[in-house]
């Protein structure tokens, strides 16, 4: 069993998995049975100002996307920071440090961007215990309305002033927690690390409506015939989140920032992606919000398995895919594929065909025997009859050695790379040097 | 409950009114909305369908079981019944392992197809349970005569209804519906199915039942070429093959067929007497119908006699299998050579058989079994054919489109050449003769 002890911003904890801040967080009772379960550690519930505490809707606060059978794929809530006082959210996140000193506990805060707000918030986390505090520049539903979450995540500016505030006042590590809603996540990432921020954790959820009711035409989850936008987490949204992860920590303005990876982490093997792609560790909600906090059982015994397998460390495998995230302009041209179809493998079902023959370039031919073929002449390798194939292995991409004949171009194979930025069509092909 | 398994000779009551219930429940109990969601799933909507072309009435099935899962199980029956109106028996008694689901990719990929009999139940009873889905065209005058009222009369009767003719039914037993109705096994169509079919089908508007009305006896084919515009025969196999062994004539001695029906029709099956030791000689679905159910009757011992080998029966794997899993034995390469018994069945005498040069020979080692009850279940023939029609195998000749040696009859079914003899191979016929019938008459 590899050792999967994490060291995050010098936050250890026994495992790199950590519960987002949501509703698994919300209180003691469930943060202590997280810890039993064996998560690494929590971030909690975000905690809101001095005062009453936010209001919930009274009707459904999730909606939902399904996969076969009602698998959970992705889930939209609607629900605000914790609905509970704020003295008792202290209260209990200082036992619950007291009693498991080896587990990672960070306090999520969500006040208004005025620095007297965070002032008066700082110290009184501090006095807790807490390993350090989570800023939510996220949430994109409801308290955006009132200028905090993705209102602030969406302004750079606003994310670098509430980062300095809080390195000012603060003494442990601050992250801040950046919202997906935006065009380019550079760019807020920059401003976090520009304030100071010792790390960024990403991504919260995605504005969404999950659905539309085609009785009443309310969207879903639908309060009173009303819907408002929620944020979509689970793992739909994993994809994007990769992405976002991986464009900060291959941006030279933001490298070697730490990252908290977070977006649909559901198995090892989605946590092993975000590591690799620079995550220094996850954190999960849906997946735990679906299953029970025993999920985390699998992650640890899969990823530590998997870093059995491959020799390597937990920090040897974080950002090991970073150095492979390039822009499209420098992919190599010269890498040819063509798709093969595993005869003994093909269950006949023909979706290849009418992928490729309805939708694509027409690269597969059917016999009447129902044999199915690609045609290279044809084939532009583009992957979607792999993607289609519902045989695990059965089409899959075949390299063309150098030298070898593509028939569809009617020319070898150049062993050479080559891209974009030196092909003869691209009007601003630099050539080379002479 | 006053008899037991072990009570000798033919005995009712042999199980409790309970165990018969369960015995005799639904086979195949129907999927809920979300059970039919998690089987429509596993469909990968083939391109061209190995499942479509295996279907005798080629039912577009990738469609149908889409639009299952999308939540449309009312267009998904519409799509269904466009090509099959009784797809709901179909949907029961089709032996699919050897059609639809044997072609499914999913077999050839995990030895585990898309149930696609009972996603078509879901379907098809979901909207049997609605008003009619189909509406005449506009009447055209014409009327037809259907002779037999099983899965093909019904099947040419509905598609010509829809095309705006009319059209009367003879049928020569009390109820309609043939097969459906008289000769299937109870466990694959409870709750009286076939009559609610039946009349599901007719709400169509149209066409008339005359029942007990054989052709033939009260009903001769001239006057019906004479009266109607066309006529279809879907008469079926009345005959039942003989056994060609002594004592065949023995009391206990019975055309499964008959034992079938007699199931079907009782209101009571603990009033139904069955043998403690049943032998049904057959190999084909109506023996293992007939053996399975004598078995949950209450028989002690059953057991299925066939004269060649495990490879050749009739009857498919499932068959076989459920046949085995009843606890009915299947005995092969054994003949009837006697019934024993003074006055009524007490044993019966086989011998082996082995294949020969010149084709299937009995060995000449007999042994017997103690047999009280004997089903005969090797084969039905055409019986009662009416005058004139040419005959080919023993079955009324037909060209592709059902159409018979003479002017302005068409046959399908059983009764007529060409096809399996299943449900929904009459259910095709018939309805492509009444395409045919439609294009000549209109």
């Amino acid at each position: 069993m590899t050792d999967l002890t994490s060291d995050f911003l010098g936050i250890k904890s026994p495992n790199p998995f950590w519960l987002a801040s949501a509703p698994p967080t919300d209180k003691e009772y469930n943060v202590r049975r997280a810890f039993e379960a064996g998560w690494g550690g929590v971030v909690w519930k975000t905690l809101g100002e001095e005062g009453p505490p936010v209001v919930n809707v009274n009707g459904p606060r999730y909606g939902v996307i399904y996969g076969a059978d009602r698998r959970v794929l992705g889930i939209n809530n609607i629900e605000l920071i914790t609905d509970r006082p704020l003295q008792t959210n202290l209260e209990e996140i200082a036992a619950v440090k007291a009693d498991y000193p080896d587990r990672a506990v960070i306090v999520s805060i969500m006040v208004p961007c005025e620095e007297a707000a965070w002032k008066a918030i700082l110290p009184r986390v501090a006095e807790t215990g807490a390993d350090g505090i989570e800023l939510n520049f996220g949430c994109p539903h409801g308290m955006s309305e009132r200028g905090m979450g993705s209102a602030v995540g969406q302004v750079p500016e606003y994310i670098e002033m509430v980062t300095r505030w809080c390195k000012e006042h603060y003494d442990k590590p601050v992250i801040v927690k950046l919202t997906p809603n935006i065009t380019d996540i550079r760019y807020p990432a920059r401003a976090a690390h520009n304030g100071g921020a010792d790390a960024v954790s990403l991504i919260n959820t995605v504005s969404s409506i999950t659905s539309v009711n085609l009785d009443n035409f309310s969207p879903e989850p639908s309060i009173d015939g009303k819907g408002s936008h929620g944020g979509y987490c689970g793992a739909a949204v994993k994809p994007i989140a990769l992405n976002m992860v991986a464009e900060i920590a291959r941006d030279p303005e933001t490298a070697g920032l730490p990252i908290s990876g977070i977006g649909g982490v559901t198995t090892w093997r989605d946590a092993a992606e975000f590591l690799a792609l620079g995550a220094g560790n996850v954190q999960v909600c849906t997946a735990a919000m679906t299953y029970g906090f025993k999920v985390v059982q699998e992650m640890i015994s899969g990823l530590s398995d998997y870093l059995d397998d491959k020799g390597m460390t937990l920090p040897e495998l974080i950002g090991r895919s970073v150095p492979n995230v390039t822009d499209w302009q420098y992919l190599n041209l010269n890498y040819v594929t063509k798709a093969r179809i595993d005869q003994e493998d093909c269950i006949k079902c023909g979706r290849c065909y009418a992928a490729c023959e309805d939708t694509s370039h027409q690269a597969i031919t059917m016999s009447a025997d129902r044999v199915f073929e690609v045609q290279d002449d044809e084939c532009v390798a583009c992957n979607l009859c792999v993607n289609v194939c519902p045989v695990e292995g059965c089409i899959t991409m075949e390299e063309l050695a150098p030298g070898a004949m593509d028939q569809r171009t009617g020319k070898p194979v150049e062993p050479d790379y080559a891209n974009w930025t030196t092909h003869p069509n691209n009007p601003a092909s630099r050539p080379a040097a002479e | 409950m006053a008899n037991t398994p072990f009570t000798p000779g033919i005995a009712d009551q042999r199980l409790s009114a309970e165990d018969l219930a369960r015995n005799f429940a639904d086979l195949h109990a129907p999927y809920d909305g979300h059970e039919a969601a998690v089987a429509a799933d596993r469909c990968y909507f083939c391109h061209d369908a190995p499942c479509v072309t295996a279907c005798p009435t080629t039912i577009d099935i990738p469609l149908f079981i889409r639009q299952i899962s999308t939540g449309t199980p009312e267009a998904a029956a519409k799509t269904i019944f466009e090509q099959n109106i009784l797809g709901g028996m179909c949907a029961r008694v089709c032996p699919t392992e050897t059609l639809c689901e044997e072609a499914c990719v999913r077999e050839a990929a995990e030895g585990k197809p898309v149930e696609i009999g009972r996603l078509q139940r879901f379907a098809t009873d979901t909207m049997m349970a609605k008003p009619h889905p189909f509406s005449r065209a506009a009447p055209t005058g014409k009327r037809v005569a259907v002779a037999g009222a099983g899965p093909a009369g019904l099947a040419c009767a509905h598609r010509l209804a829809m095309h705006g003719h009319d059209v009367v039914i003879f049928d020569a037993r009390p109820k309609p519906g043939g097969l459906n109705e008289y000769g299937i096994a109870s466990y694959k169509t409870v709750d009286g199915f076939a009559q609610a079919e039946v009349d599901w089908l007719v709400q169509i508007g149209g066409i008339a039942i005359r029942r007990d009305a054989a052709i033939g006896d009260s009903v001769g084919l001239d006057a019906l070429v004479a009266e109607f515009d066309a006529v279809f025969l879907g008469i079926g196999l009345a005959g039942v093959n003989a056994l060609r062994a002594d004592g065949e004539d023995k009391g206990g001695v019975r055309d499964a067929v008959e034992f079938i029906a007699d199931l079907r029709q009782a209101d009571d099956l603990s009033s139904l007497g069955v043998g403690r030791n049943v032998v049904v000689i057959g190999g084909g679905m109506t023996a293992v119908d007939a053996a399975v159910q004598a078995k949950l009757l209450g028989a002690e011992s059953v057991t299925i006699a066939y004269r060649r080998g495990q490879d050749r029966m009739g009857a498919s794997g499932f068959e076989q299998d459920l046949a085995a899993q009843k606890g009915v034995r299947i005995l092969c390469n054994a003949q009837p050579v006697a019934v024993h018994g003074n006055g009524a069945a007490q044993e019966i005498e086989l011998e082996y058989t082995r294949q020969g040069a010149g084709g299937l020979e009995g060995t000449g080692e007999t042994f017997r079994i103690a047999a009280d009850q004997v089903f005969k279940a090797i084969g039905q023939r055409l019986d009662g054919a009416p005058q004139g029609l040419a005959l080919e195998g023993g079955k009324i000749q037909v060209d592709a489109n059902g159409r018979t040696s003479m002017a302005k009859v068409w046959a399908g079914g059983d009764c007529a050449t060409g096809g399996d003899d299943l449900t929904v191979t009459a259910v095709a016929e018939g309805r492509d003769a009444a395409e045919d019938i439609h294009a000549t008459i209109a």
